[in-house]
């Protein structure tokens, strides 16, 4: 039930990308069509779930003092894993994804999750954690895809809409329909947000965020040791 | 290297190919320190100076070290950990010679560490065509990293414009602080796509 419970909160009360505006470059540049968005969280999910897991494993070896250039080791090399197995067996996503798949490496939802969850607790939590990070950004980019593509292209998956494609807004596929397109999605999300009674971010960047401990060199303190 | 390939990729990096208005990179430090000018101002340049010297940094372990020995897979491991130790030692070597440099700039440099923009300036510049059909490469790639930091800052400047506008204005609730900046930015994005094919055109 816990794990339920742990599985739900990166999906849906944390979602990194629309609470928690993480990862907000992969999120407007690779949003054009559902099935690079797709593409590109599934990559970062795997990722994460894999990084999560081994910093966990390696939370009591690692020296607290130089544990960011560890973590960030061990995700560049599941980047890296992911990168070649991409190339060897879908080189049609690995050529949409382009810079954008090495660059998971510096995406801080990833970085942010070793640093606040992982090297805090067990090697299932952090492994179910990553699971729900994960589904929650590939879920926001689908989401935002989807917007993007049906009303910029006219299609669903690279199927045609019959009467929505007479009328297509290609701008919402060029960079300006990306931000315009995020915008609405979280002033959406701030809507209920304010229903129920929680401050939604106000600012970008490190000031309010709440992996910002993480980032920078705060000392990682372990809990229940 | 002529001065007229100088010219084309100062004018693709800055206006066609802006990294944060149409590549999307480095949006966090774009959307999150763009408040105030002499801010924004600070982070440009500071972002200027780490793409050059990273590249600087990278491009030879490349192509001297990596490619010959065949390790080509261990390029993002590797050029990750030279830009994070790279960026820590500028950092210790202005706090100790140049305080006074260092109090300006030196708050954003740990920022950039981990900033995507500075990575993807790194890998792009081993790809990006002008530099590899130059007579001296490494010199077209510290050009190219100028000009992509040049296009940050530019793009930085110009927002912080918009925003110190948008500070004064009442949007509807649910639009307040992150959404109304994306749609401004969405606006500043759009007046930047009106470059498209400037620099083929005047060039080719």
């Amino acid at each position: 039930m816990t794990q339920l419970k742990n599985l739900l909160r990166g999906i849906i009360v944390e979602n990194p990308v629309l609470v928690l505006l993480l990862g907000t470059c992969p999120t407007l540049a690779k949003t054009n069509d559902v099935k690079t968005a797709l593409g590109m969280g599934i990559a970062a999910l795997l990722v994460l779930v894999c990084s999560n897991t081994v910093i966990s494993v390696l939370r009591k070896v690692i020296p607290s003092n130089v544990r960011i250039p560890c973590f960030i080791v061990v995700i560049a090399t599941f980047v890296t894993l992911v990168e070649m197995l991409m190339h060897a067996f879908i080189p049609s996503l690995y050529d949409s994804l382009g810079i954008f798949l090495s660059l998971i490496v510096v995406n801080c939802i990833i970085l942010g999750r070793a640093e606040m969850y992982a090297c805090k607790n067990g090697v299932l939590n952090s492994a179910v954690d990553g699971l729900g990070m994960g589904i929650g950004f590939t879920l926001a980019l689908v989401c935002m895809a989807t917007i993007r593509e049906i009303f910029g292209l006219g299609t669903f998956f690279g199927l045609e809409i019959p009467f929505i494609k007479d009328y297509t807004l290609p701008i919402l596929t060029q960079s300006a329909g990306g931000f315009f397109v995020f915008g609405l999605l979280i002033a959406i999300v701030n809507i209920f947000l304010n229903r129920t009674n929680k401050k939604p971010r106000q600012e970008f960047g490190c000031d309010g965020c709440p992996s910002a401990a993480g980032c920078t060199k705060t000392s990682c303190k372990t809990e229940g040791e | 290297m002529d001065f007229k390939t100088f010219v084309f990729i100062l004018m693709t990096s800055v206006l066609v190919n802006n990294y944060v208005l149409t590549q999307f990179l480095g949006i966090c430090p774009f959307l999150g320190v763009s408040k105030k000018l002499n801010q924004a101002t600070g982070m440009g340049v500071a972002v200027i100076f780490v793409m050059v010297l990273a590249t600087a940094a990278t491009w030879p372990i490349q192509n001297l070290i990596l490619v010959p020995l065949k390790l080509d897979y261990l390029q993002t491991i590797l050029f990750i950990l030279v830009i994070a130790s790279l960026v820590q030692l500028v950092e210790m070597i202005l706090k100790k010679f140049l305080p006074s440099l260092h109090a300006s700039l030196g708050v954003y440099l740990p920022l950039i560490t981990t900033n995507c923009a500075v990575l993807a300036v790194c890998k792009n510049s081993l790809t990006n065509e002008s530099v590899a059909s130059s007579a001296a490469p490494f010199v077209t790639a510290l050009v190219y990293a100028f000009a992509c930091g040049l296009g940050f800052l530019l793009a930085m400047v110009l927002f912080a414009g918009v925003r110190s506008v948008i500070e004064h204005s009442k949007p509807p609730r649910c639009f307040e602080g992150v959404p109304i900046t994306l749609i401004a930015a969405s606006i500043v994005a759009l007046a930047f796509s009106g470059f498209g094919g400037i620099a083929e055109n005047l060039f080719k």
